[in-house]
């Protein structure tokens, strides 16, 4: 099919401003159209590469819908059993000090099978960077409810709506684990928009940085959508998602250099 | 007079058409196309000439389909 | 000839460990094994060799740790009891997938449930069968001694090394907590990053520009692709049945009858073996060192000599199994099967019959 509006001379490798990383292996995402994993790996790989750490990072990979994750990254990767990936990190950066470890984990791994794993590594201030997605909703497994799952808000195990009396409330393990000493630089950012993704790599950037400080935890949570779990279209799910997960999950840094920030 | 052109160049195979980047893009320089790739997905594609390479759209590509290229163009 | 001491059994693994040149211990308290970890935090191994040793919030981020420890290369131990190594099962299932080597250190008491904390040997069926899911084997030393708890640490991190797979140390609360002496074998020099690196390239230890990254994992969501790890997994286990058995038999020439035991009740059973020679009674131990891989051959033609055999073990028999399958009936009886998700077809079983039963 000819493409329209093509502009051969701008159209050259000198002039190049945006290009997938390398470090994403190349090979089609196996994520859903409009997913923000595919979005949170490329930036995280674009943090990487820009800190030349490709052969110096060991990251560990959860279950659930990025359980694959270590096919897209091109370094090397553990997977961790369900919720287990911060202890797996916890022994790599003791054993490892001078690598960079991080964990990438969904809500169901971080905060519902893992969250012991999850507060005792923030409690010990491990020199690891924990990068959260929060989607709300269980996406590998069919779209069940979350331990972040909104109030009201439907799953298939949840198919009126969760109910607080008898499901309990959704867990802010953001603002939880910011008020443990270990931790040191903690954040909640988005992708949705081309802004808030600019937000969020310097935000991956920050939490790689300071494991040369030995200070502790860096925490990225992402809000992000799951429009096959919430059974939207991507972009209507990224509204849904600004007009109800933000109000519940603010965006914003919540704890930097060691102290949680005044609103 | 230089102007501050830009272009983009969309993997189609790789698009899986979650319009994400539509709503990006400050010119609506992007829209779905009619036909589908092997995926059966439309895809993005540009439809007019207003792109001036500022890279938002490739910024939230969740399969990084997007390459942009910008370049100081001169015009009479 | 080593250093000479007195020691508990779980300080004899404790002090191993540092002088195998063990990075790292990941454990949890629980008794009759606590002592293991206390050691090690009183020793401070970290101004010795460089040792890490941390405490875990559970069992269960325990042996995850290990797993992350395991993945990078690095020789790692933890140690537990029971309950502790019920809860541990998910990740050892997940480190046989893997392939990865480490020592777990299993000091069994009393159970089901919480149980007591006094000595017994009812784990035999976890540490042996798999107390994980899947198919898969530990290699599974029973220390009946303070010296073999010692050796045996070694011995477990050598041949969870050579063979990439997980190592149980099944012992008990008694030989836990008793004090012998104990000949300690001279530092082993902890390996350096660039050794670990070196030895162990299909760790997860930092891409290198010379090959592909590393991925750590037992998923292969490829019906074909699992089959094909379960059948290396096999293969690995046949390797090891046929090189590392390990066994000891006293007085078993002339016997008439014997014991076959592991462990504390080894010991005991060599007692009962001298009392029962003296009152004129022919009879033999055969002590199983490796539980997995089994004496099978061994022991079945120990038990062709002798008239009755008596399997002494603390428990309602587990070991007992093994050694009647041992010795085996005079019907065939073979095993057909596939892996992965891997469903037989009618006509494969027909051939599997034609082949392993009909044509002999």
């Amino acid at each position: 099919m000819e493409e329209l509006f093509a502009k051969p001379e701008i159209r050259k490798p000198e002039n190049i401003v945006y290009k997938k990383t390398p470090l994403m292996v190349d090979r089609p995402l196996s994520y859903c159209p409009g997913c923000g994993h595919g979005t949170v790996h490329r930036i995280l790989m674009e943090v990487i590469e820009e800190m030349d750490i490709q052969g110096n990072t060991i990251g560990v990979s959860p279950v659930g819908c990025s359980v694959l994750a270590y096919d897209f990254l091109d370094i090397d990767m553990l997977g961790a059993a369900h919720g287990r990936a911060p202890a797996l990190a916890t022994a790599i950066k003791r054993l490892w000090p001078h690598r960079f470890v991080f964990t990438y984990q969904g809500d169901g791994d971080l905060a519902a099978i893992g969250t012991a794993e999850t507060i005792h590594a923030c409690n010990r201030g491990e020199n690891i960077t924990i990068i959260f997605i929060n989607n709300g909703i269980y996406g590998m497994t069919g779209g069940q409810m979350a331990p972040t799952t909104l109030p009201g808000m439907r799953s298939s195990t949840s198919p009126y709506g969760r109910d607080t009396v008898t499901m309990g409330y959704p867990l802010k393990m953001t603002e939880l684990v910011a008020q443990l000493p270990g931790t040191h630089f903690v954040t909640r950012q988005s992708v949705h928009t081309p802004g808030n993704a600019r937000k969020t790599k310097k935000a991956i950037r920050k939490a790689f940085d300071i494991q040369k400080e030995n200070k502790g935890v860096g925490w990225v949570e992402v809000v992000s959508n799951c429009n096959s779990g919430w059974k939207m279209t991507p972009v209507q799910a990224n509204k849904w998602m600004e007009d109800n997960m933000f109000p519940f999950y603010p965006l914003g840094d919540v704890k930097v250099d060691g102290k949680i920030v005044e609103k | 007079m230089a102007k501050i052109k830009g272009d983009i160049a969309i993997d189609t195979e790789r698009c899986k058409g979650c319009e994400v980047c539509i709503a990006a893009c400050p010119f609506g320089v992007i829209a779905m196309s009619k036909e589908v790739n092997s995926k059966g997905y439309h895809y993005a594609m540009k439809v007019n000439d207003e792109c001036t390479g500022c890279t938002n759209c490739a910024i939230v590509c969740p399969d990084g389909v997007i390459t942009v290229y910008r370049a100081k163009v001169t015009t009479e | 000839m080593g250093e000479l001491r007195l020691m508990k059994g779980n300080e004899a693994v404790a002090e191993a460990a540092i002088r195998a040149g063990c990075d790292g211990y990941f454990g949890y308290p629980i008794t009759p094994q606590s002592e293991v970890m206390e050691y090690l935090m009183a020793e401070k191994p970290h101004e010795r060799t460089g040792m890490v040793v941390l405490q875990a919030e559970s069992e269960v981020a325990s042996i995850n740790m290990i797993y992350g420890g395991a993945g990078t290369g690095k020789k790692v131990l933890t140690s537990s009891s029971s309950p502790g190594i019920s809860l541990m099962q998910e990740g050892i299932s997940y480190m046989a997938g893997a392939e990865l080597p480490a020592l777990i250190v299993n000091v069994v008491r009393g159970g089901p449930g919480l149980g007591t904390i006094q000595p017994s040997q009812a784990d035999y069926f976890q540490a042996v069968k798999g107390g994980g899911h899947g198919d898969y084997k530990l290699i599974v030393l029973a220390p009946a001694s303070v010296q073999e708890m010692c050796d045996h640490v070694k011995l477990g991190f050598d041949l969870a090394f050579k063979y990439r797979t997980p190592v149980m140390l099944l012992s008990d609360g008694a030989v836990g907590q008793m004090m012998e002496k104990v000949v300690l074998f001279d530092q082993i020099p902890r390996r350096t990053d660039e050794e670990v690196i070196a030895q162990c390239p299909w760790a997860a230890t930092g891409k290198l520009k010379s090959r592909d990254h590393v991925i750590i994992t037992s998923l292969d969501l490829d019906p074909a692709g699992q089959e094909r790890v379960n059948l290396k997994l096999q293969a690995k286990y046949k390797k090891i049945e046929e090189n590392e058995i390990r066994y000891e038999e006293i007085q078993c020439e002339d016997a008439e009858y014997l014991f076959v035991a592991f462990g504390l009740s080894a010991r005991i059973c060599q007692k009962a073996t001298d009392l029962a020679r003296a009152k004129g009674i022919k009879v033999g131990l055969f002590r199983p060192i490796t539980l997995f891989p089994f004496p099978v051959q061994q022991i079945a033609s120990t038990i062709q000599r002798v008239k009755g055999v008596l399997v002494v073990e603390m428990n309602a028999g587990q070991m007992i199994e093994d050694v009647k399958l041992s010795v085996g009936l005079n019907v065939k009886i073979e095993h057909y099967g596939r892996f992965g998700g891997i469903i037989p077809s009618p006509d494969e079983v027909v051939r599997a019959l034609e082949q392993k039963i009909i044509g002999g």
